[in-house]
Parts: C-alpha cells; sequence; structure tokens
C-alpha cells in the first residue's frame, strides 16, 4: 500500500475503496457493468459531455442551488454560523435530480431504451420519472410496499410523469428490497436497460459516478462560501442513508484537512433499541447490493431490517467510500433518533420558513447540538437536500393529527 | 486424488449418459423435513445436489427460491446449521457430490477461511456464489481452490467469447449455464439455443457443462440433456416443498422425491 497524497483518486480501477466497494454482482451483469464503466470513463473524457450536462444543471435543474444563512436558526443556537445548502430547491425538490441527468445522459449515450430505478422516499423515483419523461425513455421504478404506503405523493407523480411504479412486496418491503427486485430486473433485461442507481452504492462503477454527478454540491459550496466568507466552512453536515447527498457535498473538501465532515445517520428508535438504519455507527463490514460496505446483519450474516421515520435513510448499507473514510478517520458519524429529527423538521419550519424533508431534519437535529457548543466565528454547512412536502403525513400521524 | 465431482461425471461419461442436479435450499421447509429429503435424494436418481445456503437477499433469485430462503430462516436456520446437514448426509453416503450455492455475505461473515476448513470437513465438495464474478476470485474462488473445494462459476448468455476465458479460468467441478437472461424459476430456455451455447462452450473447456434455471418438467430435463453434460431443476422441486408444507414432513418428502424420480427417468434415458 502506498499512502496516497489526496483522497480523491479513489476508487482503484477494481472499484476498491481501501477494503470497502468492488464488483460483487452476477455473472449475468457483469458485461453491462463493464460495458458502463467504459462508456462513462469515455463521458468524463468528452468535453462536450460535460458542456451538456453543464446546461442541463443551469436550465433544467435550476442550479447553482443558494447557499443560504440561516440568521433566525443561528440566534436561537447562539454558537456558530449556520448555512443551508439549498438543493431542496431543485427541479423536483431535492438533489437526486443532479444524478439522474447525469444517468440519463449516459444512457442516452449508450442507446439504451428502457430506464430503472429502485426508490425509498420516492425522491430519486420521482427525479428518475422527471428525466425518463424528458428524454422520452419507458420508465420503471420498483418500490417497496410499506414506502408505496407511507409516500403516497411521490408515487402519484411519478405516475403523473409517465412511469409505471411497481410495489415489492417480498422481504422488508422497503428500499433494500426495492434494489434487489431492480436488480431482478436488470439480470432479466440486459440488453436494452439502463439502471440508474440512486445512492452512491452498488456496484463499481456507480458509488463514484454518482458521487462524481453530486459532488456539483460541494464544489458549489466551496465557491460560494468563498464569496462569502472569504473562507472555507469549519463543519460540513449531511444526513447518511446511503450517502448520495453527503459523498456530493465532502467530496470537493477531503483534502481539506481543516474541514470536519460529520455525517449523520438515522438512530430510529435509538441505537440500542436495534431498530435504527445507522450501519457506519453499529453495523459490520459485509457485502449487499454490489459492494463491500459496513452493513446491518445478524450473526449468521442475514441483513437486518433497517427502522427509520425517513423512508429515505431506511437502508441496512451505506456506500463503500462512506465506509473507507469513516475507516480511515476522515469522516465522523453520529446518529439522531426520529424523535430529534421530528423536533428539528418542526423548528427549522417555524424558524426559518423552510419545511425540510425528513433526511435533511437528521442533519439538522445533530447541527441543533452541535452549534451550541461552537464560538460565533465559526462556520457550519449543513445540506438541506430535500424538501418537506413529501413528509406532511408522515409527520401528521406521528404527531397523531390526522389529515 | 480425484474428487467425487470428477469421479461422478467420468461415472457419467462412462455409461454415456446426462446427470441430474437437484437444488433444494437448506433448512426448508425446516431443517428435520429437509434432511429426510436430502438423505433420499441419491436413491431417487440425483447425481449431483445443490444445497442452497440462506440468505435474506437473494438477489439472482425469483420468487419460490426467495421464499424457500425465507421459510429456512423462519426455521431457525444458519450457515452453521447447513453445513451440520451436509454432515449428517455424508454419514449415509459418501459418493453423492454436495455443492452449496449461494450468495457472499453470509460466508464472509462467518470467516471465509474457517468457513471452507469447516465445508470441507463437513463434506462439501464444492461452491457456487452467485455474487462473486472472476473480478474478486482472490475472496473465496483462490482460497476454495487451495483447499481442494470446487468453485462452480456461472456463465450466462451474455458471456461472449471474450469473457468467456475468463471465466473459465479458476473454475473447477463443472460449469453451471445459466439458460436465460434472467433470475431462477422464470422463463423456459429454448433447447436450440441452449445446445449452441454449450457448443460453444466446449470449445473453450474440457469440463463437463450443466445446465439449469426455467427447467421443470421430466420433457424439459430429457431435452438439455441431450445438449448438456447435466440438467439441473431446482425452482420446481422448491415449489412442491411451498405447496405440500401444510401436509406433513412425508408428505413433503414424497412429492419431492417422487418427482426427483421422475426427472431423473427423463435425464437418464434421454440419449438412450
Amino acid at each position: 500500500m502506498t499512502t496516497p497524497n489526496t483522497l480523491r483518486s479513489g476508487p482503484d480501477d477494481r472499484g476498491h475503496f481501501g477494503a470497502f466497494g468492488g464488483r460483487y454482482v452476477a455473472e449475468t451483469l457483469m458485461p453491462n457493468i463493464l460495458e458502463l464503466d467504459q462508456a462513462y470513463e469515455a463521458a468524463k473524457r468528452d468535453a462536450g459531455f460535460k458542456a451538456e450536462l453543464d446546461l442541463w444543471l443551469r436550465d433544467y435543474v435550476g442550479r447553482p442551488s443558494p447557499l443560504y444563512f440561516a440568521e433566525r436558526m443561528t440566534e436561537a443556537l447562539g454558537g456558530a454560523k449556520i448555512y443551508f445548502k439549498r438543493d431542496e430547491l431543485n427541479h423536483t425538490g431535492a438533489h437526486k435530480i443532479n444524478n439522474c441527468i447525469g444517468q440519463i445522459m449516459l444512457a442516452k449515450r449508450m442507446g439504451k431504451r428502457r430506464i430503472i430505478a429502485e426508490t425509498g422516499a420516492g425522491q430519486h423515483g420521482v427525479a428518475t420519472a422527471t428525466v425518463a419523461a424528458r428524454f422520452g425513455l419507458q420508465c420503471i421504478v420498483y418500490m417497496g410496499e410499506r414506502d408505496i404506503e407511507r409516500q403516497q405523493p411521490n408515487v402519484f407523480r411519478m405516475k403523473l410523469l409517465g412511469a409505471e411504479v411497481r410495489p415489492v412486496t417480498s422481504g422488508s418491503r422497503t428500499l433494500k428490497d426495492a434494489m434487489n427486485e431492480a436488480l431482478r430486473d436488470w439480470v432479466t433485461n440486459v440488453d436494452d436497460t439502463f439502471y440508474i442507481i440512486g445512492s452512491v452504492a452498488g456496484p463499481h462503477p456507480y458509488p463514484a459516478m454518482v458521487r462524481d454527478f453530486q459532488a456539483i454540491i460541494g464544489e458549489e459550496v466551496k465557491e460560494q462560501m468563498q464569496e462569502r466568507e472569504g473562507r472555507l466552512p469549519d463543519v460540513l453536515v449531511a444526513a447518511i442513508g446511503g450517502g448520495s447527498n453527503a459523498m456530493g457535498l465532502f467530496h470537493p473538501f477531503l483534502d481539506d484537512d481543516a474541514v470536519r465532515l460529520l455525517g449523520v445517520e438515522a438512530a430510529g428508535d435509538g441505537i440500542e433499541t436495534g431498530r435504527h438504519a445507522a450501519a457506519l455507527n453499529a453495523g459490520t463490514p459485509g457485502v449487499l447490493h454490489g459492494s463491500k460496505s459496513f452493513l446491518l446483519q445478524d450473526d449468521d450474516g442475514q441483513v437486518i431490517e433497517p427502522h427509520s421515520i425517513s423512508a429515505g435513510l431506511d437502508y441496512p448499507g451505506v456506500g463503500p467510500e462512506h465506509a473507507w473514510l469513516k475507516d480511515i478517520g476522515r469522516l465522523e458519524v453520529a446518529a439522531v433518533t426520529d424523535a430529534e429529527a421530528l423536533d428539528a423538521f418542526e423548528r427549522c419550519s417555524k424558524l426559518e420558513g423552510i419545511i425540510p424533508a425528513l433526511e435533511p431534519a437528521h442533519a439538522l437535529a445533530e447541527v441543533i447540538k452541535l452549534a451550541p457548543t461552537m464560538a460565533r466565528d465559526r462556520i457550519v454547512v449543513m445540506n438541506l437536500c430535500g424538501r418537506g412536502d413529501k413528509d406532511i403525513f408522515t409527520v401528521a400521524r406521528a404527531k397523531g393529527v390526522s389529515l | 486424488m480425484t474428487t467425487r465431482l470428477d469421479r461422478r461425471f467420468a461415472a457419467l461419461k462412462e455409461e454415456g449418459r446426462a446427470g441430474l442436479v437437484t437444488f433444494l435450499t437448506a433448512g426448508d421447509p425446516d431443517p428435520a423435513t429437509a434432511a429426510a429429503i436430502l438423505e433420499g435424494l441419491p436413491a431417487a436418481g440425483a447425481d449431483v445436489i445443490e444445497l442452497g445456503m440462506p440468505f435474506t437477499d437473494p438477489m439472482a433469485d425469483g420468487p419460490a427460491i426467495q421464499a424457500a430462503s425465507l421459510r429456512a430462516l423462519d426455521a431457525g436456520m444458519t450457515l452453521t446449521k447447513t453445513l451440520d446437514l451436509v454432515r449428517t448426509f455424508r454419514r449415509g453416503n459418501d459418493t453423492t457430490p454436495v455443492v452449496l450455492m449461494g450468495y457472499f455475505n453470509p460466508i464472509f461473515h462467518y470467516g471465509t477461511d474457517r468457513f471452507l476448513d469447516d465445508a470441507k470437513q463437513a463434506g462439501v465438495d464444492g461452491l457456487i456464489v452467485v455474487d462473486l464474478p472472476p473480478e474478486e476470485d482472490d475472496e473465496l474462488c483462490l482460497p476454495a481452490l487451495a483447499k481442494g473445494l470446487a468453485f462452480i462459476r456461472l456463465a450466462t448468455p451474455t458471456t461472449d467469447d471474450a469473457r468467456l476465458p475468463a471465466v473459465l479460468q479458476n473454475t473447477s467441478g463443472f460449469l453451471y449455464y445459466v439458460s436465460i437472461t434472467g433470475i431462477t424459476g422464470a422463463a423456459a430456455p429454448v433447447v436450440d439455443v441452449v445446445g449452441e451455447a454449450v457448443a460453444r462452450i466446449r470449445r473453450h473447456t474440457q469440463l463437463p457443462v450443466a445446465v439449469g434455471f426455467g427447467i421443470r418438467e421430466p420433457e424439459q430435463a430429457r431435452a438439455i440433456a441431450r445438449v448438456a453434460d447435466a440438467a439441473v431443476v431446482g425452482s420446481a422441486l422448491v415449489d412442491l416443498i411451498a405447496k405440500h408444507q401444510g401436509e406433513g414432513s412425508q408428505a413433503v418428502r414424497n412429492a419431492v422425491l417422487g418427482k426427483v424420480e421422475a426427472l431423473a427417468a427423463a435425464v437418464h434415458k434421454a440419449r438412450g
């Protein structure tokens, strides 16, 4: 092993980030995975691809998203200055579309006609259905039956956009099972189908490719922070389920040693109860959905069904690059309970006039703990990666309100 | 030293007939019934036994085998108990090869070296691990070969001539040709297409070629047996367990072994 002078050069050509990552898939998929890898490498070298992507991001997604000084939240907490990266203002209401635009451009380049995706909260499903509609491609979204129940607005949005939403009834009927089912579809329809994975998970090259498409978040923050404060932030905070919004924010800062990177996982009812989705905090190394990473599993290596009030964080694994960054000590990881996230959800709504998604509400709950411990000249940037309209039914239920 | 797998395929070749490979999930529908079925398989005509290691997230399997995994796990099955099942089987049978089939995570969690030692000691002959392509050979394939266990790889319709050598490189025992692009228990294969694929594979290797995925009935098995060294039947047997599980252990055993007898008769006479 040589010591790299940058943390941004990974993965190696076999998709490994240290001991994590890789390509753990059925042989049927290997030719597709290798074809995708080559197509993505070629697209990266093509200046035309980057120029077209930039146009889509500006005119269709609405980038750059603002970096917003959350003044009332800052005053209420009485510590560090708090900024929100407003990725909830993107078209479709979350960061997910940054990646979907990139992948569907690649699908078009590769001549694929049929798009499949998995979704948990429905944000990735909506973003995929959106770009499929715009590019005129058939779209099938796999979604766990339980998630369909708790994310009805997003299910209807996907249908309005012309996508077919296929309920997944196997296993825990949530995101992990939707991903199993999407992989089964892909194994069956290898020739004409492009699988748009929504997180920095799955077999190589997905973790690196999704990271690259999401890194626009952190690149913009770096520039905007320079304009506003003339310096780098002290701490970056983001929620981690699979980890795409967090990796998008963190990756451009990996080599800036003075910037603390703080990921926030879903502690559900509390890590000590066993009902949580905190793979980095409480999982062990394992292999699921094509890569090696931290995983919630029992003594027999069976995957444990996760729990979180946030459908987007309700996943038993986590992206392999996060696992590696945690392993080498670059990434700090906290965990926040359902109750803490709900409290942050309400405080953000009332103090800032922004209803956040339950996923970034987890990040905000950690900011609420952290900011008061820091001096007033310190700066925290939190990724407000999605808006909360989709979650109002879940929050109402948690508060005992019937809509 | 030859292995049980080598000896079995050599014997089949000598007899001029194809083999029947049966797949069942270890511990399905419960450990005791699974042991009773396993014990009866050689007499019913199974030439090679594939035993599924239950896993919560079998991403290359269809609904039948997913459900079998969950039945076994609900009945308390573990990887340790799967190895116990093989150990018990070996007390009564030292000739029929047993191949464990499944996904990498339970093995990785058990500890790769410890698993290989325990599997070898229990009387396991080979491994099929669906989510370990040649790109990840360092994980399990090479250590397994070093300890004298066969590592059986899947080749699929998407495995073209350029990729086939990589797939074959560290494969031993036999090659498992997946007859369709899809999951287990899905569409039926087209025999002529399979025949061409097997012929293509034989230009690259001397290994026996077993063909599976989508073979359910004796007639299909017979047709496959004419073009391949063995036919693999899994979901059709697993479906019988699901259908008869409410009728008691004996009924499940009779249903499965009855089907195996019918399949074996068709396969063994395919070239007669």
